[in-house]
């Protein structure tokens, strides 16, 4: 399973960027190979307009099944991600990235949609 | 003459003004009246009048062939509002997010992009004795608030360009809509009220039609309340007042019936002659 997290920063230190489309990095965990990889979401973020769907396609691209996040995306991401599968927790905005991936793992995250 | 009456706040008395002025100077030339606040039209309200004329306009937004479509994806990075989104073999067209600007559609190597018509709003147009009104009103949903402003400019280009004066009711705030209605204008005058609210917004007005380098005077209605920041504002940047409208209870009381001002209230008639006068003094 791919976890994603959108993010303040690069490595399990960081904490998890409330804010969706416009998230600075994009973290992924490779739950099989336990490994952690950024990537900088900062171009995307920069946009003026339909940063959420644009962000939400990066997800797809990047074939996260799973992502942690804070408010949720607004309603162009959504649109997007209704046509995705990936399941979304939300209202983590602020944890730290290993404590938000060990309270999905808990059980302990909100989710939507998906 | 075509002018806006513009504002930073809402609610500090354009379509008032607007409506008013429109209706005086209607019987002394030939006028119209443009409400182009088209999320929220209200000078209807006021103006009344008969129904002359009634048509929808149309936004252009593309329409993904799937049949046609290679799936190279060209067109995602083309668009500069993300409103094209590609999902392994599917693209998604994000309609409130595009800006009708065809680059996609006339780009697009296999023609899978073409442009289909839907309402974007409806354009009324009223007559009430002289006045010609027109109302335009925005698809309830839609965003795109500027592209039917922009119409209704075309519109009456197209129907009263001979007109001796065009009078734009323009949307609150700074935004695209705004400047969408103000910046064909020769003139603007920017309506606030003597609070700490009407004067923050009415410096971000400033500071637009500044930028847009237009012509413009402040007209402040609901004179007497608040504090004199704005009047100190205004005489450090060297702006001309047109008209002071005094804060009343029987203006507030005859608004709230929808009724008009000028041929009640003596201190909103003399208001009206005073911006008259301005405007006669521009030409």
């Amino acid at each position: 399973m791919i976890v994603g997290f959108t993010s303040t920063g690069e490595g399990w230190d960081a904490k998890i960027d409330p804010r969706f489309g416009r998230t600075d990095y994009i973290l992924l965990y490779d739950e099989e190979k336990d490994e952690l990889k950024a990537v900088d979401n900062r171009e995307v973020s920069a946009m003026a307009h339909g940063v959420g769907p644009k962000t939400a396609q990066r997800i797809h691209e990047l074939g996260v099944e799973v992502l942690i996040t804070g408010n949720g995306p607004g309603g162009n991401a959504a649109e997007v991600l209704k046509n995705m599968n990936v399941k979304i927790y939300i209202k983590a905005g602020g944890m730290g990235i290993r404590e938000a991936y060990e309270a999905y793992k808990a059980n302990k995250l909100e989710s939507i949609g998906g | 003459m075509r002018l806006a009456i513009a504002s930073g706040k809402g609610g500090t008395g354009k379509t008032t003004l607007a409506v008013n002025l429109a209706l005086k100077a209607s019987t002394m030339m030939k006028t119209v009246l443009a409400d182009l606040d088209v999320e929220e039209p209200n000078g209807a309200i006021f103006v009344g009048g008969e129904l002359q004329n009634e048509k929808t306009v149309y936004r252009h937004t593309p329409d993904w062939d799937q049949e046609k479509c290679t799936l190279c994806g060209k067109c995602t990075s083309w668009c500069a509002y993300n409103a094209l989104i590609k999902l392994g073999d599917i693209i998604l067209v994000m309609p409130n997010l595009c800006h009708s600007c065809y680059a996609c559609s006339e780009l697009c190597p296999d023609n899978a992009l073409p442009m289909v018509a839907s309402p974007l709003g409806t354009i009324k147009q009223f007559k009430r004795d002289e006045l010609h009104f027109t109302e335009s009103r925005l698809v309830i949903g839609l965003e795109q608030a500027a592209p039917l402003i922009g119409q209704s400019l075309n519109y009456l280009d197209e129907n009263y360009d001979d007109y001796d004066l065009q009078i734009l009711d323009s949307p609150p705030g700074t935004a695209c809509s705004m400047l969408e209605a103000v910046r064909s204008a020769d003139f603007v005058i920017l309506v606030t009220e003597p609070t700490p609210f009407g004067l923050h917004d009415l410096k971000l007005a400033v500071e637009t039609v500044r930028q847009l380098k237009l012509p413009f005077a402040v007209v402040i209605n609901r004179d007497g309340i608040g504090n004199d920041d704005l009047d100190k504002y205004l005489k450090a940047e060297g702006i001309d007042v047109w008209a002071r409208i005094p804060h009343q209870r029987e203006i507030a009381e005859l608004y709230s019936r929808g009724e008009i001002l000028y041929d009640k209230v003596e201190v909103v008639d003399s208001a009206l002659d005073e911006i008259l006068k301005k405007m006669e003094e521009l030409k």
